[in-house]
């Protein structure tokens, strides 16, 4: 839009500025309050009495006589063992996102280069399961694995988190496929290629820039994940949200919210630094679908 | 690409969603029909130096027996459906025989489990949605005109609310609002009123979840239109210009229209994730307030001692039918737009 344009109007400038502040404000506030906030006692986190406290650390420093204190951390991460769980989460993730890449990457190009109509009914049966709030397939998991012992263990967790994230991915690697023109395949398939040949000598090369992209997706999509791992994993296998939310239930009594507070801020910084390194595929991901319609 | 290579290529994805998504719906509606068995009771008969007593005690030896035997339970048929905990057909029509007004019978209606589930899921689903679409095209449209300089930290500070793990989302939230939290005591302060807590108002809880709903999603729509700003022909604009028309009609018949397929994009994708909303109650522990579908097949499941299957699964169905109520209008859309660029 043109600079011209905008000047005619200061008034829509400064309300249109105020409003991004605003947003940004509203965005980033919690984040920063919590991450300053982890650092104290909860006293000073949760200080009633004068909001100033938890800036400062009056109570942290009556407490543990330094205005920080790595209490939080010491509590989640040694004594309750946190680490245990971020180890889970890493061996989940990192299995979701490889086994969700392979078979999408299979499935997305498949159903991108065949003009078959019944690609088209695979893909909107996709965007129904996509639509299956993912407590409702749990409910159908637990009996079976409960009585073929398959419950409770970790791989048992990623092929389901995999399966829920097929949808998703088979959608975004298909409409990157389709971005890539079907010459390249055809040509080295001419040349004597066969068909897996020409797709993984000659298409995923070109592909990488959707496959990272999906792939973070799929990271998310593991990494955020409650209401399987919460329901599929034993107390010993759980990964980092679900061993939050039981935080919640001990630490409460124990009057150490802050060990809570903690490991929610370990578990958030991974997820900073990803948008920070990978805010252009994130971004480029998230508009694929819908570019596309 | 021949049939067979189609289907090679496609086995592995398609066997991962028949095994664990089409198949647990299949056994959902199996699990729905079936209802836990009674426990196994035994009568015995004490005699002591008072006369004898009948007692009456639960075999557990028996009742582990008979649920290793028959893990589904009992044949219950649909009677689960119907039961008070599910449609309540007889709560409901005792409702509307005995209430003299609509108030009064919404009421009644809101405390049975099911349909108090329903009302959050359906009011939280309905007011997030149109709100995160119209804050988002505010947002992308404030940004867009920001100096370049700026666009790219505003970008990742708006990622951050979507890309955090909605239960730690739910938990930053709700700790800042709590009654000792900053602005759950700033809250009170303004209102002059020391009771003021979100887990003492229902009203409060809702209104909480729901903006954490729109706090959540808002940077998911801000992103799908900023791009799409990026794409609006400049020319078009400038036509607009030229012809007179102010910043406001150029934003309404040119911009908004150019963005109306962005739109279909994200309600859909909005109806599908707000409608399964579960973990802000969990983060905001406001469950005695408000509960979501969701929520009530994780209490189901985890609540008791033992998990209801039958219970969970016959909400599951419901879900399910409500999921798919909710996505033909735009399943038809899709249909009628992208079946004829693809075949």
């Amino acid at each position: 839009m043109s600079k011209a344009s905008e000047k005619r109007s200061p008034a829509l400038a400064i309300c249109a500025t105020g409003f991004v502040i605003a947003w940004v404000v509203v965005a980033s506030m919690p984040f920063l309050w919590t991450l300053w906030g982890s650092f104290k006692v909860q006293g000073d986190f949760f200080s009633k009495a004068d909001w100033t406290n938890a800036i400062f650390g009056i109570r942290t420093t009556v407490e543990t006589g330094g205005p920080y204190t790595g209490n939080g951390y010491y509590g989640a991460w040694v004594e309750q063992e946190f680490w245990q769980a971020a180890i889970n989460s890493g061996i989940v993730v990192a299995a979701t996102v490889i086994i969700s890449l392979t078979l999408g990457a299979l499935g997305g190009y498949a159903l991108a280069r065949s003009g078959f109509r019944y690609a088209f009914w695979l893909l909107m049966t996709a965007l129904v399961f996509r639509a299956m709030p993912h407590i409702t397939l749990v409910s159908g998991y637990l009996l079976p694995f409960f009585e073929w012992n398959l419950w409770g263990h970790l791989p048992t967790t990623i092929i389901v988190l995999v399966a829920i994230n097929q949808p998703f991915t088979l959608w975004m690697l298909h409409s990157f496929f389709l971005n890539i023109p079907k010459d390249m395949d055809e040509s080295a398939m001419v040349d004597g290629c066969t068909r897996f040949q020409a797709f993984w000598h000659v298409i995923i090369p070109v592909m990488w820039p959707g496959v990272i992209t999906t792939g973070l997706f799929s990271f998310l999509l593991a990494y955020n994940d409650f209401a399987v791992t919460s329901m599929l994993l034993s107390q010993d296998n759980q990964t980092m949200v679900p061993r939050i939310s039981s935080f919640l239930g001990t630490t409460q009594v124990e009057g150490n919210v802050m060990f809570a507070v903690a490991a929610v801020v370990s578990a958030t910084a991974p997820l900073f630094f990803l948008v920070l390194f990978f805010q252009r595929q994130i971004v480029s991901g998230l508009t694929a679908g819908a570019v596309k319609g | 690409m021949t049939h067979r290579s189609f289907l090679w290529f496609i086995f592995p994805s398609l066997a991962a969603m028949v095994l664990f998504i089409a198949m647990p719906i299949v056994s959902v509606f199996l699990q729905s029909l079936h209802v836990e068995h009674p426990q196994v009771l035994i009568q015995t008969e004490n005699c002591g130096p008072f006369g004898c007593k009948q007692t009456t005690t639960v075999d557990s030896e028996a009742t582990a027996a008979l649920k290793s035997e028959k893990p589904l339970g009992q044949f219950n048929g649909l009677d689960t459906y119907t039961n008070r905990n599910h449609l309540a057909f007889t709560e409901v029509s005792n409702a509307w025989a005995t209430s003299d007004s609509i108030g009064n019978f919404i009421s009644k209606l809101m405390n049975l489990p099911f349909y108090r589930a329903l009302a959050f899921t359906l009011t939280y689903t309905f007011i997030v949605t149109p709100f995160v679409i119209v804050l988002g095209l505010m947002i992308a449209l404030g940004v867009n005109r920001l100096p370049k300089l700026f666009k790219g930290p505003t970008i990742f500070v708006s990622l951050l609310p979507m890309i955090v793990t909605p239960l730690i989302g739910s938990l930053i939230l709700f700790w800042m609002i709590d009654a000792e939290g900053i602005l759950g005591a700033a809250l009170q302060r303004i209102f002059d009123d020391n009771s003021l807590s979100l887990k003492a108002s229902p009203s409060l809880t809702w209104i909480m979840l729901i903006i954490y709903g729109i706090w959540h999603s808002a940077p998911f729509a801000f992103i799908v239109f900023y791009a799409g700003l990026q794409t609006v022909p400049k020319d078009t604009l400038e036509a607009a210009m030229i012809d007179g028309a102010s910043r406001w009609q150029r934003v309404r018949y040119v911009v908004v229209p150019y963005m109306a397929p962005l739109v279909t994009f994200i309600l859909l994708m909005q109806l599908m994730d707000n409608f399964r909303v579960f973990e802000p109650i969990v983060g905001f522990s406001a469950e005695a307030s408000a509960t979501s579908l969701s929520w009530i097949i994780f209490n189901d499941l985890r609540g008791g001692a033992d998990p209801l299957f039958g219970s969970a699964a016959t909400t599951s169905m419901l879900t399910i039918l409500g999921v798919l109520v909710l996505l033909t209008p735009v399943l038809i859309r899709t249909w009628r737009t992208s079946y004829r660029k693809m075949v």
